[in-house]
């Protein structure tokens, strides 16, 4: 098991299945014999059956309390290494980048652990180190993209090197551990996690001339020293800290020159028209805006508010953060500083403002670098009810259901005053485009019922005809009849005879897939009454406390 | 000696002793006194009823107060003298209780550190200290052996290599392995919806009823694996319970779900629905209904029109058979037979005004004495012009005038089988009909000649339940459906030619193209099986265009028309083009569904039937009417 977590060799499913099973039908895992045969070429296979000798000797001198054996033995404990393996599996960088996602949350689930039981100390302690040098990478190139606050964690996801990471991280709690849990499964993939995290950090760091393992700006290391002598007495526990600060920036290998910044210069690629070129550049335009979207902005964190992930988001944007002096270490400003511009604060009342700062919630942060703008902050200040926090990672194709907020954010995006008129508009739009489907449905029914309609009239008619009543002539009456509808009738007719004569199988496609819009289309629609029910109620109520207020 | 009733002279005595020894004081806790005297009187505590406050009053007055200690062994407070008080100091210093005791006193060198000519003591060595020692010798070679062994390895030197390094400095792409290249990558996570988020836009929050049902679902089904919620703020947000157990599972994906490349359609429906000439470019067919023949009182279960295509003939399970105008709906004659009419056939050749009705266990041949007197007076005479044969045959059936009362209604030979009768049908001719009689023998399908009033007995063994015949238009085959197959008999040579599986479980009604070379079969199962005799046995195509049951099918004489009815009410018309080049397939589009016949007793159409001239078509309805869609 734990070789095929390693070698990523997975099951696979038989084409006969009864064949392969000798008749039966229950459900078993089939591997391919070939990657079976693969599995026992791995040299690591050795190592393993080594480790599990060493085990079984250092049991046996326990048992027998031979405690220079056991020094002897721990002094050669037999190693492996599964960097062969990593390699193997991503044969390029690009591939382990696509896979690092997963990677990722592990070794910050894992990085979050206690320090006692459930897996050991050491791994617990070089998942933390790792992903605090991936956190410090993704702030040094200012590649996060798209932060969401869920209710299972944060999820963050960054573009590196032209490829979306994405990872989630828990928040920061302590775990109840479930006991239908394997850790040593677990344990064995945040192994080979490790491995692979601290290659591409590796490699990570040195596209950018970062230093590695990372070390913190002289400039700023000197600024930190003071503050930190006193209290931490280990020195390379504190570097950790300091490094998880995520307040300073890191050393280079060469020091960052400014001529690097020189505007790349423009390859026309051929068989690529000048709007395409245009909208490239725009689009470049547009990443580079959002990277630099905090910039000049100073932050303070108030103890309330999870400090990694702000701190973290912040300085990917090219704020400016600090936090209390207390509560971490890496604060490069007071509270009373005048220069913050904006402070995070998570309580339903602030006392003693400072005038020149914004108090804000910390979901602010979080919408702001979703929407790519600064979002105005009125929405946010502290004992507001908030507005809703939108998925980004939704995109919305036609005929999925949009909610308003979203409609909102995407006309503020395109420059457009969000003004009241547009919410109308928008409300407008809605109930027009529910009036058209209903109108839709109402259709097709329609067309059935006026045959109908029409036969019956006849019958009638000729009822009347047969019975030989005394006839009346009665003025007739103009029947205007609509000649769109009346093609649409036809057309639809058409269509329906049409499927009619579809192949079988093609018929249940049709079938399957016509059932699949249908359901979306019911979905879309339940959204929507749902949200206009919500509407109503709240404005009834508005409408109620007023009237209390006028009375 | 003196009687301790007072505590002043019983204070010298207190202080003597205590009696009791060595033994836990808490024994003697709940007791006034202390073990007893010599005189084994009692010996008395001292009286110990201070509360806090004289304790406290005390602390403040006495001087000596930090000096009185209780002695537990008698309880009398006892105050310590000065050398007592400085005993307790010395040792709480942690120096010697002995006031005269000196820790630093000189030391005296017993041996002289300088190295003297003779020894201290005069005793030889030992041996063992200069013979080599055996023990050690067997150690030493025990290790020995065991590092020839290769037991005892040498320690290994510090790997001093860094654990990071540049892993993929050189990619080589001739490296990657072959199987790689098969390698299916793991889907990403599905990354969250708005839904996730933990202020979500309210339409996205499960209702209290979402919420029951969620629940209840099993976990596997559930569309969400959590239940959406607000929270007011962020510091709100408590830790989500099962991330670990997500992590986990992702983990168990990872490793033991196969993976697999699974190829998503992804077609636009309307790709799908088959290109077909346009309804209006097949024109004509069938589109309105314009007439209904009201008169039945129960289902029609039969019809059939006259070859001039004026009159029209049903057959119903009123026990009547009525013959309508066209053109007028109108109802021209009523003649009431003995049962339920089953089949009714209007003799097809133009010159002789005949028709053949099943009732029960015969056939009437009835002159329906509709449209030109001389027609049907040429039949009457046509059928009195018999002159009975000189040796009489062996018959199957039994060939009776009618009475002069039948006469009278029109009843002209009634042909008596021995079973009842399900179908009749003519030959394109007009002098031969055939029948179908219920039963399982070999006798279900009569072949009968009205000029010579003979009949004969086809098949010599049973081949099935025989469902319906029909003659070929042109050529002298004979068509049989049984279940499940259509035989094809050449009557000429008198063998079986074809044999067709349909395809169906039960073939209800047969219908043939006035080429000859098509055929169409309607079955119970809502199909509809199209031959092409000169392809193959099996169906061109089985159009499933009814939810239910067909009853009935039937071909245009000229226009490339066919129409189905159904028990879901319905009439389809399809526009069945045959091409006269045989490397063209017919063409088969479905051109319109007529609806008008009510549904009574879960049977709609029972039978449909085309004018012989016009594009119109007739279905009969459970209902007990028969509509006219022209």
């Amino acid at each position: 098991r734990r070789l095929c977590i390693l070698k990523g060799i997975y099951p696979h499913e038989p084409k006969h299945k009864k064949k392969v099973n000798k008749g039966s039908t229950a459900a078993r895992t089939f591997y391919l014999l070939k990657d079976i045969k693969f599995l026992l070429h791995e040299p690591i296979v050795n190592k393993f059956r080594e480790y599990k000798v060493f085990v079984r000797k250092l049991r046996k001198a326990y048992g027998k309390s031979e405690w220079s054996t056991v020094d002897r033995l721990k002094d050669n404990k037999p190693s492996y290494k599964l960097d062969h393996i990593v390699k193997e599996r991503y044969p390029t960088f690009v591939d382990a980048l696509r896979d690092l996602d997963d990677a990722l949350s592990m070794c910050f689930l894992f990085s979050t652990f206690p320090r006692t039981g459930k897996c050991h100390v050491q791994t617990i302690q070089l998942c933390r180190r790792l992903a605090v040098e991936f956190l410090n990478y993704v702030i040094a190139s200012r590649s996060l993209r798209k932060v969401f606050l869920s209710i299972k964690g944060i999820y963050y996801q960054a573009e590196v090197l032209g490829q979306l990471v994405t990872w989630i991280t828990p928040y920061p709690f302590a775990h109840d551990h479930p006991t239908d849990v394997d850790y040593r499964v677990m344990a064995t993939f945040t192994e080979f996690y490790t491995t692979l995290l601290g290659f591409v950090n590796f490699r990570l760091y040195h596209s950018l001339n970062l230093l590695y393992p990372p070390k913190i700006d002289g400039q700023a290391d000197a600024e930190l020293k003071p503050t930190e002598g006193k209290e931490y007495a280990m020195d390379s526990e504190s570097y950790l800290e300091k490094l998880s600060a995520l307040s300073a920036s890191l050393a280079r290998v060469v020091a960052p020159t400014h001529e690097d910044e020189v505007e790349m210069d423009e390859f026309p690629v051929e068989g690529e028209t000048a709007e395409q070129m245009d909208t490239r550049k725009k689009e470049q335009e547009a990443l580079e805006k959002h990277k630099k979207l905090f910039e000049g902005l100073r932050f303070f964190l108030n103890r309330e508010v999870p400090r990694e992930p702000l701190a973290f988001i912040i300085r990917c944007f090219g704020g400016q953060v600090s936090w209390d002096k207390s509560l971490c270490i890496g604060a490069t400003y007071d509270v009373s500083d005048p220069s913050i511009t904006h402070q995070i604060v998570d309580r339903p009342r602030v006392e003693q403002q400072v005038v020149g700062r914004y108090y804000l919630q910390p979901q602010w942060v979080f919408d702001s670098v979703n929407a790519k703008l600064c979002l105005p902050v009125a929405d946010y200040f502290p004992g507001v009810l908030l507005p809703p926090h939108l998925s980004p990672f939704v995109t919305e194709q036609e005929g999925d259901y949009v909610p308003p907020e979203k409609l909102k954010l995407l006309a503020m995006q395109r420059g457009e005053n969000p003004d009241e008129e547009s919410e109308e508009e928008d409300e407008e739009e809605e109930e027009e485009e529910d009036n058209n489907d209903k109108e839709e449905e109402e259709e097709e029914d329609e067309s059935e019922k006026e045959d109908e309609m029409k036969l019956k009239k006849m019958e009638e008619q000729k009822t009347q005809s047969n019975k030989a009543l005394p006839v009346k002539v009665t003025a007739g009456k103009l029947r205007l009849e609509d000649r769109q509808r009346l093609e649409q009738e036809q057309q639809s007719e058409e269509k329906r005879l049409a499927i009619m004569m579809m192949k079988k199988r093609e018929k249940y496609l049709y079938k399957k897939i016509m059932f699949g819009k249908k359901r979306k289309v019911r979905e879309v629609n339940k959204l929507a009454a749902k949200r206009k029910a919500h509407d109503t109620a709240l404005k009834e109520e508005k409408k109620k406390s007023k009237k209390i207020r006028r009375a | 000696p003196c009687p301790p009733l007072t505590p002043l002279p019983s204070a010298p005595l207190q202080d003597i002793r205590n009696t009791v020894g060595n033994i836990p004081m808490e024994w003697y806790q709940d007791f006034p006194h202390i073990g007893y005297n010599l005189e084994g009187k009692r010996i008395y505590k001292p009286i110990r009823n201070k509360d806090e406050l004289d304790m406290f009053l005390e602390k403040m007055e006495n001087p000596d107060y930090w000096r009185t200690v209780q002695d537990k062994m008698t309880g009398a407070d006892i105050k310590l003298t000065d050398e007592q008080v400085d005993l307790v100091h010395r040792l709480q210093k942690g120096q010697f209780g002995d006031v005269h005791f000196n820790p630093y006193e000189p030391a005296v060198d017993f041996f002289t550190h300088e190295v003297m000519i003779h020894p201290v003591t005069n005793r030889p060595a030992d041996k063992r200290s200069f013979i080599p020692s055996l023990i050690e010798k067997e150690k030493v070679s025990k290790l020995v052996h065991a590092i020839k062994m290769g037991w005892i390895k040498p320690r290994k030197p510090k790997d001093d290599t860094p654990t990071y390094y540049d892993l993929w400095a050189h990619e080589d792409p001739n490296s990657i392995l072959g199987r790689h290249k098969m390698h299916v990558p793991a889907p990403k996570m599905k990354l969250p919806g708005h839904e996730e988020s933990y202020n979500p836009p309210p339409e996205y929050l499960l209702s209290e009823e979402e919420k029951l049902a969620w629940e209840q679902q099993e976990p596997a089904e559930r569309k969400l694996n959590f239940v959406p919620q607000q929270y007011r703020c962020l510091r709100a947000v408590p830790a989500y319970s099962r991330f670990i157990h997500e992590r986990f599972e992702r983990c168990l994906d990872l490793y033991l779900c196969p993976r697999q490349r699974k190829m998503r359609v992804n077609v636009d429906p309307e790709d799908l629905i088959p290109k077909l000439p346009k309804p209006r470019d097949l024109q004509p067919f069938p589109t309105t209904q314009a007439l209904v023949y009201r008169g039945h009182t129960s289902l029609v279960r039969c019809l059939s029109i006259s070859p001039s295509g004026q009159w029209l003939v049903s057959g119903s399970d009123d026990c009547t058979v009525r013959f309508w105008e066209v053109c007028t709906a109108r109802c021209m004659k009523t003649l009431p037979v003995a049962g339920v009419v089953k089949s009714v056939a209007w003799n097809p050749n133009p010159t002789i005004c005949l028709v053949a009705i099943c009732v029960e266990q015969s056939v009437l041949l009835v002159n329906p004495c509709l449209g030109d007197k001389l027609l049907y007076g040429a039949t009457d005479q046509l059928l009195e012009s018999y002159v009975v044969p000189e040796e009489e045959r062996v018959q199957p059936v039994q060939w009776v005038m009618a009475t002069m009362e039948e006469q009278s209604k029109g009843v002209r030979l009634v042909v008596q089988h021995s079973k009842a009768v399900k179908q009749v049908t003519w030959h394109g001719k007009g002098d031969y009909f055939a029948s179908v009689v219920s039963d399982n023998s070999n006798m279900q399908v009569l072949i009968h000649q009205t000029s010579k009033r003979w009949s004969q007995n086809p098949f010599r063994k049973s081949k099935g339940l025989v469902q319906c015949v029909l003659f070929h238009p042109i050529r002298p085959y004979f068509f049989v459906a049984t279940q499940r197959f259509v035989r094809v008999y050449n009557l000429l040579k008198q063998e079986l030619t074809k044999k067709l599986m349909t395809n169906c479980k039960w073939v209800s009604s047969m219908a043939i193209h006035p080429g000859g070379d098509n055929i169409i079969c309607g079955s119970y199962d809502s199909k509809l099986a199209w031959f092409d005799l000169d392809l193959s046995t099996r169906p061109y195509q089985l159009l499933r265009h009814h939810k239910k049951a067909l009853r009935g099918v039937a071909f245009h004489k000229h226009y490339p028309l066919f129409a189905s009815g159904s028990d879901d009410g319905t009439v389809i018309v399809c526009h069945g083009m045959v091409y006269n080049d045989l490397l063209q397939n017919p063409l088969l589009v479905p051109v319109k569904v007529l609806k008008g016949h009510v549904l009574t007793l879960d049977l709609g159409v029972l039978d449909v039937l085309f004018h012989p001239t016009q594009p119109w078509v007739f279905s009969s309805g459970a209902d007990g009417t028969i509509r006219l869609y022209t």
